[in-house]
């Protein structure tokens, strides 16, 4: 299917439908230009008389402003203008949330600048606007600003207590919302209270999900060139098509005349998916300036004023019988919005409340969740969104509840799991998972990790009393991906869809262009489309170009994000190629001199059935049509075709995933000795590009579990501002991977693609805790606080409890040095 | 302003700068090298990463005024004959493994590597990881990165590398600052 055969050919070998690009280690076309440093980041936009935005931000968490004085910044030179929040309050609108989980969910409403009153630390004060970056940040410095301190709001469960100072006076508490789902109710299951009464064990536990950035490695950044009414935003995010609706509404710009292009974007996880108040000022500034206007944001900018995510209190209890058999699951949540309602904010542990039962069989459950203001920048999502906070709860559960009941903990997952022969399976949850085969999975990734031997260390390390102790965890995961039949989200409150649409445009020389609507930052769109048209035309992968992200050219999309882009978008793909070959059809059996019914279609290829050498190939066809010399009545000349795709369900993709961990019991630290997984992500498209996703995602599930942490201070402040205190892992802090698959397709799309871009990152992190406490829990230790620092695994050890807070100035990199011997009277705190 | 003199990827510049402007301010803003990309304001990502006189730095490490009378490699240059040339072995390895993603973090991950192989021509799996730790990926986990590492520096070792800078081997010691107390 490489080649476009010679119609002369004298027999018509008919090609087995089987893809053939599909499955191929393709390297990836986007290669090029990013290896060479021609790469289109947003920064590297210049346009003519550009201006530069800064902004002046908070320092203050929480506060009035008593008094805000520019005069001085406009006199600096190279200043253009200056604006303060009550300069543009009438026409700044309110930053949207799509996501109002609860009718009466309380949404204060987020200005893009504060205008009276600051929230938390990094809200935008003041903007300057100047000739050059430099001067623009020199400017900022001239600003004479006070403000009236009100009391911070910071910790969740002393937020929603009653008499707890508010984060917002238009409030009447710090509860944005209460949600909840009953199996019991929703007829998915059984009376949850009734369950617990009736059963012989209960064990509860409460888990903290710290606070994460999503750290992409690509700050920010956003040109905005106006002509006349007509706006040309360049934006690093990942959903231009989102954006340009969000941005119009917000800004009352008409959306048919802004333009919304996401160039080369270098990575997301979610912290790109937001309609930030940069780009709403931006907007507003270029509208008033009538010039182009950037701003790209540093680092500290970043980590302080990109959305966070994860950052909740879990209370979990399971219920079971002696010999293992689950029956309920109660799930509690507490989750920090932060300050304000982003896009997705509240919706995002609402989502997760859906995996909570994982892969078992649980007759019974119940899910509440409180959304708590702080004051504190808004999470929102990160990889995984909700679910990799639900798989590690029921995880670590699961391995508790093994050990209360003295049964092994894959012996008690394998006791309660969905069957490979029980799918489809419908979940307490009132989710169908479509296919999946958790013991093959299973068998193949003990294999990969050598459990026996290793298990069989443990024992030994365990009977010699070395100081180096090894422990083995597991997460056996299933998620749910594609984002998503429209109903479904629409029935969640959801404030858009979730379909996807491509279209496939054939040019006269036979070359395709596809434009979809998914907009890639990383994920190889590029390669993957083009190797499934191929196959779907018959085409050669050369032949193929895949434009997006630029609502000019992809008029309609709801961009990337939650694992949606192949199962969703990639069927969008399918689905318009299926049009293209019907309209093809027809004046090939024109040119043929053929009925159409006589036509068949393969490698790329028309074939009159029965008659050796009487072929037209695709290509051939569109350049026939493009002459349009000589074509039937009522066809018109093109064979192009656009096409929507809307999921019936979620794609399921599960795994195991093992964790093999060493932790020095006399200095608290922690390695990864081996790690395992095996996931089922369905049809694979590319294999290298599915590798290098689990690769990046468990590298992430990994820093929860062991680097990664959010850190405030009693007044507010960020203390993890750079990355030289927000550690993200580099080469040397990760282990190496040993990935498998297991292929059941999915039946929800017809590629059987399943998704893959959070895989790695919601079944790591319980995997990596599980094992760090199965290698320790003989000391004593039954819980450990992530991330995993020396110095809590030490105090856990020595001194009991899960490790406690972690002081906020202490960069879990110094470990047990650097606050000297662990204090007993601080460890343990739970 | 201070007048410079530097030449970067083969072409002779001679410009004003202001004093605190730093080497990647220049490359970018004033040459229009936007290759070299800027990631964090603390010199802890590696994104910056150049070459100075042959020696991996972080050119948001260095003011452009200590680059005067140097010679700077920026991706841009590292392909034989600059601009659409040969692919350096590095750079192919990168495409070959998959040590991309996003590919943010890539000219500076290709020029810290390149350096790296300067000084060791053969590392292991995990001299590699040590070598590249003042780099951050947040896409690829590393792996397929080693991986491409690997697999240059056989290729470069098979093929007698065909390196355009001469300058002996120099420790990238701003890279070394990165190296945290939890390895
Ligand atoms: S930009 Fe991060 S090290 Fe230079
Ligand atoms: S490839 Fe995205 S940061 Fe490395």
């Amino acid at each position: 299917m490489t080649a476009v055969e010679d119609p002369a050919a004298p027999e018509t070998p008919v090609e087995p439908a089987a893809a053939k690009e599909v499955g191929q280690a393709r390297r990836r076309k986007e290669d090029a230009r990013l290896i060479t440093g021609e790469t289109q980041w947003t920064d590297n936009i210049v346009l003519p008389g550009m201006l530069h935005m800064a902004m002046l931000r908070s320092p203050v968490a929480h506060g009035r402003i008593t008094h805000l004085d520019v005069s001085a910044a406009k006199e600096r030179p190279g200043v253009v203008a200056v604006y303060t929040g009550a300069d543009l309050a009438e026409e700044q609108g309110s930053l949207p949330c799509a996501w109002p989980v609860t009718p009466d969910m309380v949404n204060p409403g987020h200005p893009s600048i504060a205008v009276e009153q600051v929230n938390h630390v990094g809200e935008a004060v003041a903007i300057v606007v100047a000739r050059s970056r430099t001067a623009a940040a020199d400017a900022l410095e001239a600003i004479d600003v006070d403000y009236e301190p009100l009391p911070v709001v910071l910790d969740m469960e002393q937020a929603v207590q009653d008499g707890s100072p508010l984060v917002h006076d238009s409030t009447s508490s710090n509860t944005s919302y209460h949600f909840v789902f009953d199996a019991g109710d929703a007829g998915t299951g059984a009376d949850t209270e009734q369950a617990f009464t009736d059963a012989e064990v209960v064990v509860s536990r409460r888990f903290v999900q710290q606070r994460l950035i999503p750290a992409f490695m690509e700050p920010r950044s956003v040109v905005v060139q106006p002509s006349r009414d007509n706006y040309t935003m360049w934006s690093a995010t990942q959903i231009p098509h989102i954006l340009r609706v969000m941005a119009a509404m917000v800004t009352g710009i008409p959306e048919h005349k802004l333009r919304v292009i996401a160039p080369d974007v270098g990575g997301g996880f979610g912290g790109k998916l937001q309609v930030n108040p940069e780009e709403i000022l931006a907007l507003l500034v270029a509208r008033r300036l009538g010039k182009p206007i950037k701003w790209t944001e540093t680092r500290g900018e970043s980590l302080m004023t990109a959305h966070h995510g994860r950052d909740q209190v879990q209370f979990i209890d399971v219920a079971a019988d002696r010999d293992g058999t689950v029956r309920g699951l109660r799930v509690r949540l507490l989750a920090d919005m932060g300050a304000y309602l982003r896009l997705i904010t509240p919706g995002v542990p609402a989502l997760g409340a859906f995996m909570f039962p994982g892969i078992y069989k649980f007759p019974a459950y119940r899910f509440e969740c409180d959304g708590v203001f702080t004051n504190k920048v808004p999470t929102d999502a990160y990889r995984g969104a909700g679910r990799p906070e639900a798989t590690f709860a029921v995880e670590r559960i699961m391995d508790e509840l093994a050990v209360e009941l003295g049964m092994d903990p894959l012996e008690l997952r394998r006791k309660n799991w969905i069957n490979a022969d029980e799918f489809p399976f419908t979940t307490v949850a009132g989710l169908q998972y479509d296919s999946g085969d958790y013991a093959q999975a299973t068998d193949q990734a003990l294999e990969l990790l050598g459990y026996d031997e290793l298990r069989a260390e443990q024992q030994r390390r365990r009977e010699t009393n070395d100081p180096v102790q090894l422990g083995i965890g597991f997460s056996t995961f299933t998620e749910m991906c594609g984002l998503a039949p429209s109903r479904v989200l629409g029935s969640l409150a959801f404030g858009a869809g979730g379909w996807e649409q491509a279209s496939i445009r054939m040019l006269p020389t036979g070359k395709v262009e596809v434009v979809t609507g998914s907009t890639p930052h990383g994920q190889g769109h590029e390669t993957a489309w083009s190797q499934i048209v191929a196959d779907q035309l018959g085409v050669p992968f050369e032949d193929v170009e895949v434009l997006h992200g630029d609502t000019a050219i992809s008029s309609r999309g709801l961009d990337t994000y939650g694992s949606r882009s192949l199962v969703v978008g990639g069927t969008a793909v399918v689905k318009a190629a299926e049009k293209v070959v019907l309209k093809a059809r027809k004046i090939a059996a024109h040119l043929l001199e053929a009925s159409e019914d006589d036509l068949e279609f393969a490698g790329g290829k028309f074939a009159v059935r029965g008659t050796p050498g009487a072929s037209i190939g695709i290509q051939e066809v569109a350049l026939a049509i493009f002459a349009a010399h000589d074509y039937p009545e009522g066809i018109e000349p093109s064979i192009d075709a656009e096409a929507t795709f809307d999921p019936e369900n979620f794609s399921f993709p599960h795994g195991t995933h093992i964790c093999a961990m060493e932790i020095d019991t006399e200095t608290g630290f922690a390695k990864i000795r081996k790690y395992a997984c095996v996931d089922d992500v369905g049809t694979i498209v590319n294999p290298l590009i599915v590798e290098g996703q689990v690769h990046g995602g468990l590298a992430q599930g990994i820093a929860q579990a062991m680097y990664e942490e959010a850190i405030y201070d009693a007044e507010g402040n960020l203390t993890t501002g750079s990355f030289v205190d927000y550690l993200v892992p580099a080469a040397s802090d990760l282990p190496h991977f040993d990935t498998g698959n297991t292929v059941h397709e999915a039946t929800s799309n017809p590629l059987g693609a399943k998704g893959v871009g959070e895989a790695g990152c919601i079944a790591s992190t319980p995997a990596v805790v599980n094992a760090a406490i199965d290698a320790v829990r003989h000391l004593g230790v039954t819980e450990l606080r992530m991330p995993l620092t020396p110095e809590r695994v030490w105090r856990a050890i020595h001194h009991g409890g899960d490790g406690g807070d972690r002081a906020a100035a202490v960069s879990n990199a110094q470990g047990v040095t650097s606050s000297g011997a662990a204090d007993a009277s601080t460890g343990g705190a739970q | 302003m201070t007048q410079i003199n530097v030449r970067v990827d083969g072409a002779s510049y001679s410009d004003d700068v202001e004093p605190r402007t730093l080497l990647v301010h220049y490359l970018r803003e004033q040459l229009g090298k936007v290759g070299t990309v800027v990631g964090c304001d603390t010199s802890n990502c590696g994104a910056c990463t150049v070459h100075l006189d042959g020696q991996a730095v972080k050119s948001c490490s260095v003011f452009a005024v200590q680059a005067d009378g140097s010679q700077v490699t920026t991706i841009e240059g590292i392909a034989g004959d600059g601009v659409g040339g040969a692919l350096h072995p590095v750079q192919r390895a990168f495409h070959e493994m998959h040590g991309l993603q996003c590919g943010f973090c890539t000219p500076g991950m290709i020029m810290a590597s390149i350096d790296l192989l300067k000084e060791n021509p053969d590392p292991t799996e995990t001299e590699v990881r040590e070598g590249i730790e003042g780099n951050l990926c947040r896409c690829t986990g590393y792996q397929n990165i080693v991986k491409a590492v690997r697999h240059a520096a056989a290729e470069m070792r098979g093929q007698a590398p065909g390196d355009p800078e001469a300058s002996p081997a120099v420790v990238d010691t701003a890279a070394a600052e990165h190296v945290v107390a939890q390895s």
